[in-house]
């Protein structure tokens, strides 16, 4: 231990001693715990007593006190088990019997104090850390320490009570791994006593009429299945199977969460390779419980790795059961054998979905989503469904839309339950989502963009639904396959489009904007994916939704402002915004580019502002027609803007357009001789274009870079550098208070100092005034006084510049954690003693 | 108890409910879809319309042609519009002793009722209620008599002739009845007979039933109402809602206990919820506007409309239309705008706080203080100087069979750029359009009906718990278009009673108590006796007077004292006599101790028999039998009275007299 804490320490013991002196703040104590586990962890903690004789006569103190805080009890009941967890140390305390004292029934065991929850936790806590060696083992049964955690078990806090049971299991595991290691047999006979105890105990308690007992048992079993893996929890398997098994002949079956955790807790551990029966359990249970428990149960079998067949089959049953009835009740015909191979749905499921409101869409959304999460495993079942699940949830979604006439009773009922149900109707879609990943039949993929468009269209879909009705329609279409023979989209594709773009285009006017936003980001990611295919360019040209896009930029909801510049970030970019000026308002169709730049500096909120600085990133990234005229310009616009900028995500971005650009001029990073590398060299025209043919605009790349900046040496980068004020920008980073942004820039300036230490640097102009100037401002930016300017920088100075000063300190020092000073322990030791001596001054101060 | 029905219309009521000797109108809403069957009346003569083709039947037979025009395929009647009244026949009208109006919408029909029917009762409704009808009767019969048409068809309403029309013609129903619109004078004189009242205000009808108005929260004003006598409580619901829009919300609470619950005016398209519909309206105005097209709003001139001028004040701006005009075109517009200002207490909790700021409770104030909405009486005069494209109207009647509206389907319809929006929810979009087919403009329906929906209903219902409820009979099933969906229906046990026009309905409901007073003096002089804890009786000797519905127990007059001589009879001592009263008897008799009080007394051989009312005691040796039942005893002895008596007064000796 440090020494200055070793000074600190008695202090601090004599102020958690005193109970006129309370801890304000938990956290102080809980940082203290943290710190002596790390110590104890790194030396001897027998060491640390003796050398500290404060920290034990803490712990005695605390004993004969009597009107101590809870919370300092519980904390020295956590700080003596952090001691006790070495076995020497174990027995140095038990010397003074301090542990019996405080574990035992002499201890806040038998006091007031144990009323506290703190007290009760801490003591179990501080148990759990103790218990690593025999020799606790020992002191556990000499104060009859588990009989109290049985009780526990059921404690009014949750918290108690949850540590409570895996405190059990790591007792029950300690004891199994002790003395018998290695020789401890499957038979259960042979076990220590202290685990034959709570063995006994979960066999009590699973035999118990008491659903909270059995709850209990249940939750101790799962967290040892999970968590041990010793030969001996086979053996419990086989002791305590029978009693879980009876579980399940009453009805109904108590515990039936807990339950069905226990059995997916034992079929993933090592038992399933011993006990085959455990399979037989799972098929009982399966059937069993009625179809909401059984759902859950069903997936995590259906994850295994490996099971039998015929349970999985089961289980898939289970799952597929809700849908099955569905699909059956609203069917207008019999038609072919729709989810179970034409078996009829299984009436108690009819009866749950028909019973009530929250039964009904409580199992559906429960379906749908262990479906949804099946669907992309390899582990799925295989033939897997698809072209009746489709259609399940094209039923599903009319069901809730009203659009459904089903026929059948059943079904009119389920209709009357479901109608305008926005739960159901969100799982349906996301469910449907999850669908696009497979095929289906030509008839079942109409329906299912006739429901995606009849989603889209309602009036009656509420914002949310839309959202996943959008994020559906959009995994559909972009799965939608591709004609052979041809690039561009096929016809049935085209032909939604045509219906869609309307739609969208009335969403882009709704008064909600979250409406907005969604159709804003589907737009985005359609144009993204499908910018360069005909059809789709055709179908957005025809349509008003550009333009619409465009005057979204003036949308007084931010977020839509966002999504708006990212929109027409995107489509500019593919060339589908660039509406000619109408002869009328001649220069009333200004380019988008200054429209964006007027949204970087006017826009009041921070989120457009971002997303700007995204397009213009992208856009130079992909070589932008309106940045390649004249990218130097481009660059050093939107530097100046964003270096004023009071968003630091928006100071971040523009260091990375800065650091594109920097790729552009001199090089990717990484690259070896990129002295004289330019753009042509690097990325030839179109090259990008080709490899990413659906990613990047094509013809969009820049072309070169302007006659400002053409090939040359590094000398010329720099010029255009510092030209565009990238140094000024980056300088002020790196002093920037937000510490990503001043890592940003340090990464960005190493990155040009490395390349210029590749290439020769040019002339240096080490002790030029110039220098020496800018050296000077930059301290006082360091200081905090960035008002100045740094004016215009020479190529030479700047290396010179960037030579003197330390980088990789700089970076080293950014690397640390802003609070790396605040959280060393000699801090927090000095914190809480004056956190007591501000307490006092503050008494004080009220005479 | 008996209703009398006497619309068809589940949303234009208009019941005649037979009370405790009270004859109560619930509404006289007036049918308006039947003008769905004229032509529209142009304000500016329309080309188009004139030369409509005269129709003919298949045979050739063309002489209808000057009634009947065809257009598009459909045939309407060429004549002054008329509206389908209430059955004036199913009960003798003059014997209404008063009308209960529960919403501006409900009292289209009141000229009808009360001039030309021997009316001669009261009209009770809500201030709001009575200004805003009167600006509604207003606006239609200026819509209707600014455009005199000489002709008027009647030929085709000849049963035989009407057979052969085509539908809708051929389908309409009791065509006979149907009648031109009211004049100004008949409006004036209807309001006249009508009492203004407040929520929650208890109003006497003849002392026999009071009646109650309670908010309703569906329009400024609107009411339900509690009619009710001491023991007896009917609910009528009309036009409510739930929502929160302009008015006052709904009071729930005051509708518990009811035994009958007359249910009307619900919503008309259940499956349209308002807020989404207000958002279509507003996404679709949006769109048009900014692709240059002007909005054509049919409206009535109150109503709905204040919440969409709501919405778009708060639309406009971030949808970039500040600049577009919006157009209010009524002959009641400026009035409709104003009124709604000037009735705080019958506005929801946050417009009535707005009074207080002090702000107009309504932001449309705002608007057409900056500009952007304008009001005129009609398209004549200053609009035409104003007027500016795009725009936005909002203009009557949503008929599209007369009003301003006329002439804009005219102007803007052949160009699809512009769009018709359809907010009001009374006629059927298809059929409003039928005359101006073809038609190029856009047309979108988003029906904005406020009133109750069907799941809402369901929880009113377990909410207030009537033991019987009374509806349309379209409401008791799914609508035809949607046989399938079990949801908009009544779903309420015992199922609901349906009605339809020209139907009695015998309310399932008997009367059984009834609230009679005693004068001061009369208790005064009452000597209760207690029979058990808790019970106390006494006798009454009174004479019952009942007037006015009341009925009050008087003390007896004294006997007449014979005055002497006089013998002429007056009135007042035409009196019953009053005999001396034998007391009353109570309590029961237990049989053991009877039959050891007869051992007492000598009688032997005594037997008893339990029957399935009581018992028989059989005195063998006095061959007597005496019947104890619970509420009578008796002795039967052959001929010997002492015996009787003897008997007699054994048993009175267990019962109590008083």
């Amino acid at each position: 231990m440090d020494p200055e804490c070793s000074r600190l320490l008695p202090a601090l013991c004599a102020v958690l001693a005193d109970p006129r002196q309370p801890v304000a703040d938990d956290t102080c104590l809980e940082k203290l715990l943290d710190w002596f586990t790390t110590v104890t962890e790194a030396g001897s903690s027998l060491l640390l007593l003796q050398e500290n004789p404060c920290l034990v006569e803490l712990l005695f103190h605390v004993l004969k006190s009597q009107d101590l805080s809870s919370r300092i009890l519980s904390f020295s009941l956590r700080l003596a088990g952090i001691f006790a967890a070495q076995e020497d140390c174990f027995q140095y305390l038990q010397q003074g019997e301090l542990l019996p004292m405080l574990f035992g029934e002499a201890g806040p065991l038998g006091g007031a104090a144990w009323t506290a929850p703190a007290v009760r936790s801490g003591w179990i806590q501080g148990l759990r850390t103790l218990a690593q060696h025999p020799s606790a083992l020992r002191l556990l049964a000499a104060c009859g320490a588990v009989d109290t955690i049985f009780s526990l078990q059921g404690d009014s806090s949750l918290f108690v009570a949850s540590a409570a049971g895996q405190l059990l299991v790591h007792i029950l595991d300690l004891a199994m791994r002790g003395p018998a290691e290695g020789r401890c047999s499957p038979q259960a006979c042979d076990w220590p006593a202290c685990a034959q105890k709570i063995v006994c105990h979960i066999e009590d308690s699973l035999c118990s009429i008491a659903t909270p007992q059995v709850t209990q048992a249940l939750n101790v079993l799962t967290t040892v299945f999970g968590h041990c893996h010793g030969l001996w929890t086979q053996g419990l398997w086989v002791r305590l199977s029978p009693l879980v098994a009876r579980l399940l002949e009453k009805d109904p079956v108590p515990a039936s969460h807990s339950l069905v955790d226990l059995l997916l807790s034992v079929a993933r551990s090592s038992v399933p390779s011993s006990d085959r029966g455990l399979w037989e359990t799972l098929a009982q249970t399966l059937s069993h419980l009625s179809p909401t428990q059984a759902g859950p149960l069903a997936l995590g079998i259906l994850k295994l790795q490996d099971c039998p067949q015929a349970l999985r089959t089961q289980a898939f049953g289970v799952l597929l059961q809700p849908l099955a009835c569905v699909l059956e009740a609203a069917a207008q015909a019999p038609g072919p054998p729709g989810l179970l191979g034409g078996a009829a749905g299984d009436p108690m499921t009819v009866d749950t979905l028909l019973c009530s409101k929250s039964a009904c869409v409580g199992l559906l959304c429960c379906a749908l989503a262990h479906l949804g999460l099946l669907q992309p495993l390899p582990q799925r079942p295989s033939p897997w469904p698809q072209a009746p699940l489709l259609g399940a949830a094209v039923t599903v979604l009319r069901l809730c839309s009203g659009s459904a006439a089903p026929t059948s009773d059943v079904g009119g009922r389920l209709c009357a339950i479901l109608v305008g149900c926005g739960r159901v109707q969100r799982a349906a879609l996301d469910f449907l989502g999850a669908l696009s990943q497979g095929a289906g039949p030509q008839e079942s993929v109409t329906q299912v963009f006739s429901v995606l468009l009849e989603y889209l269209m309602s009036p009656e879909s509420s914002s949310m639904v839309l959202k996943k009705a959008f994020q559906a329609t959009l995994r559909w279409l972009l799965s939608s396959p591709k004609t052979p023979g041809c690039c561009d989209l096929d016809p049935r594709t085209q032909l939604f489009l045509r219906e869609l773009l309307p739609v969208l285009q009335k969403r882009l006017c709704s008064p909600c904007w979250e409406v907005r936003d969604s159709g804003l980001e589907f737009l985005t990611q359609m144009t993204r994916h499908w910018g360069g295919q005909a059809g789709f360019r055709q179908a957005l040209l025809a349509s008003e939704v550009p333009e619409l896009t465009k005057q979204l930029l003036q949308d007084p909801e931010s977020y839509v402002r966002a999504s708006a510049v990212t929109a027409t970030g995107q489509l500019s970019s593919w060339g589908l915004l660039a509406a000619p000026a109408s002869p009328e308002r001649p220069g009333a169709q200004q380019s988008l580019l200054v429209e964006l730049l007027h949204v970087l500096c006017a826009d009041s909120e921070g989120f457009p502002r971002r997303a700007v600085m995204q397009v213009f990133t992208e856009w130079l990234r992909d070589g932008h027609a309106d940045v390649a005229e004249d990218p130097e310009r481009f660059v050093a616009r939107v530097l100046q803007a964003a270096s004023r900028d009071p968003d630091w995500e928006v100071r971040a971005q523009g260091l990375e357009l800065a650091l594109v650009f920097l790729g552009q001029l001199l090089g990717p990073r990484g690259s070896h001789c990129p002295c004289a590398v330019a753009l042509p060299e690097t990325a030839p025209p179109g090259a990008l274009a080709q490899a990413l043919p659906e990613a990047a605009p094509p013809g969009t790349l820049a072309q070169a870079l302007p006659e400002a900046a053409p090939p040359g040496t590094l000398a010329q980068a720099l010029q255009v550098l510092c030209r565009v004020q990238l140094f000024e920008f980056a300088f002020r980073a790196l002093f920037d208070c937000d510490r990503p942004v001043a890592q940003k820039s340090c990464d960005l300036l190493l990155f040009l100092r490395a390349k210029a230490a590749l290439c020769g640097s040019p002339q240096e102009a080490g002790d030029s005034p110039n220098v020496a100037s800018v050296e000077a401002t930059l301290q006082r930016w360091q200081a905090g006084e960035q008002g100045q300017p740094l004016g215009y920088l020479e190529p030479g100075a700047v290396m010179a510049v960037l030579r003197s000063i330390d980088l990789e300190g700089l970076r080293d020092t950014l690397a640390e954690s802003s609070d790396h000073v605040e959280k060393s322990p000699q801090s927090l030791l000095q914190d809480m003693l004056a956190a007591v001596g501000v307490l006092g001054e503050n008494e004080a101060d009220c005479y | 108890m008996k209703l009398y029905c006497l619309s068809g219309h589940p949303t234009l009521p208009c019941n005649v409910l037979k009370f405790k000797s009270t004859t109560v109108m619930l509404d006289c809403g007036l049918d308006m879809t039947s003008t769905l069957n004229f032509l529209p009346l142009p304000l500016v003569q329309s080309p188009r319309l004139s030369n409509l083709p005269g129709w003919s039947l298949k045979d050739g037979n063309a002489f209808l042609d000057k009634e009947l025009k065809e257009c598009s395929g459909h045939v309407f009647v060429d004549s002054v519009p008329e509206f389908c009244l209430p059955e004036t026949e199913l009960i003798d009208l003059s014997t209404v002793d008063v009308i209960l109006i529960s919403n501006y919408h409900c009292m289209m029909a009141l000229p009808y009722i009360t001039e030309h029917t021997g009316f001669t009762g009261t009209v009770y409704a809500t201030e709001p209620t009575v200004q805003i009808g009167r600006l509604l009767m207003e606006e239609l019969v200026n819509f209707i008599e600014r455009v005199p048409k000489a002709q008027s068809a009647s030929l085709w309403k000849n049963k035989d002739i009407q057979r052969l029309l085509p539908s809708p013609l051929k389908d309409a129903v009791e065509v006979s009845t149907w009648r031109r619109c009211y004049t100004m004078q008949e409006v004036n004189s209807a309001l006249s007979k009508i009492q203004l009242v407040g929520y929650s205000q208890k109003i006497e009808l003849f002392g026999a039933v009071q009646v109650t108005p309670l908010s309703s929260g569906y329009a400024l004003g609107s009411s339900n109402w509690i009619i009710q006598s001491h023991y007896e409580k009917v609910s009528y619901v009309s036009g409510s809602s739930l929502l929160t829009t302009h008015p006052q919300p709904m009071d729930q609470a005051s509708l518990k206990n009811s035994d009958v619950l007359i249910l009307t005016g619900l919503t008309q398209i259940p499956t349209a919820n308002p807020d989404s519909m207000v958002g279509e309206f507003c996404s679709n105005l949006a769109l048009t506007v900014r692709n240059g097209g002007n909005v054509l709003v049919p409206c009535y001139p109150s109503g709905v409309i204040y919440d969409l001028l709501e919405c778009l004040y708060q639309y406009i701006d971030s949808a970039g239309l500040s600049s577009i005009p919006f157009y209010f075109i009524s002959p009641v517009a400026n009035s409709s705008l104003e009124f709604s200002q000037i009735f705080a207490e019958w506005l929801c909790h946050n417009k009535q706080t707005k009074v207080y700021l002090p702000e107009p409770p309504f932001p449309h104030a705002e608007l057409i203080q900056t500009n952007k909405l304008k009001h005129y009486p009609s398209i004549h005069g200053d609009f035409s100087n104003d007027f500016r494209q795009p725009c936005v109207v909002f203009t009557g009647h949503p008929s599209l069979r007369f009003g301003d509206v006329v002439h804009f389907m005219e102007l803007w319809g052949k160009s699809s750029l512009n769009t018709v929006i359809f907010t009001e929810p009374d006629f059927t979009y298809l059929e409003a359009l039928a005359p101006y087919q073809p038609l190029a403009m856009k047309c979108i329906y988003c029906p904005i009906d406020t009133r109750l929906n069907f799941i809402q209903v369901s929880k009113l219902l377990k909410e207030v718990q009537p033991l019987h409820v009374v509806c349309p009979e379209q409401y008791t099933q799914p609508p035809p278009a949607q046989s399938r969906r079990m949801d908009l229906m009544i779903d309420c046990q015992p199922p609901a009673m349906s009605y339809r026009r020209a139907e009695v309905l015998a309310l399932p409901f008997k009367r059984r108590y009834e609230k009679i007073e005693i004068m001061p003096e009369l208790a005064d002089s009452l000597v209760p006796m207690e029979i058990k804890p808790g019970v106390s009786l006494a006798t009454v000797s009174a004479v019952l007077h009942t007037k006015d519905n009341k009925h009050v127990l008087q003390p007896p007059p004294r006997p007449a004292q014979p005055t002497g001589g006089k013998k002429r009879k007056r009135a007042s001592d035409d009196i019953p006599d009053c005999k001396v009263l034998k007391p009353l008897l109570s309590g029961s008799i237990p049989v053991d101790q009877f039959v050891q009080t007869l051992e007492k007394h000598g009688f032997s051989d005594i037997k008893v028999e339990d029957t399935a009312k009581g018992h028989i005691v059989l005195l063998q040796e006095a061959e007597t039998l005496i019947q104890i039942e619970e509420d009578s005893t008796h002795i039967i002895c052959d001929n010997d009275e002492m015996l009787r008596v003897r008997l007699r007064d054994l048993v009175l000796k267990f019962l109590q007299k008083f």
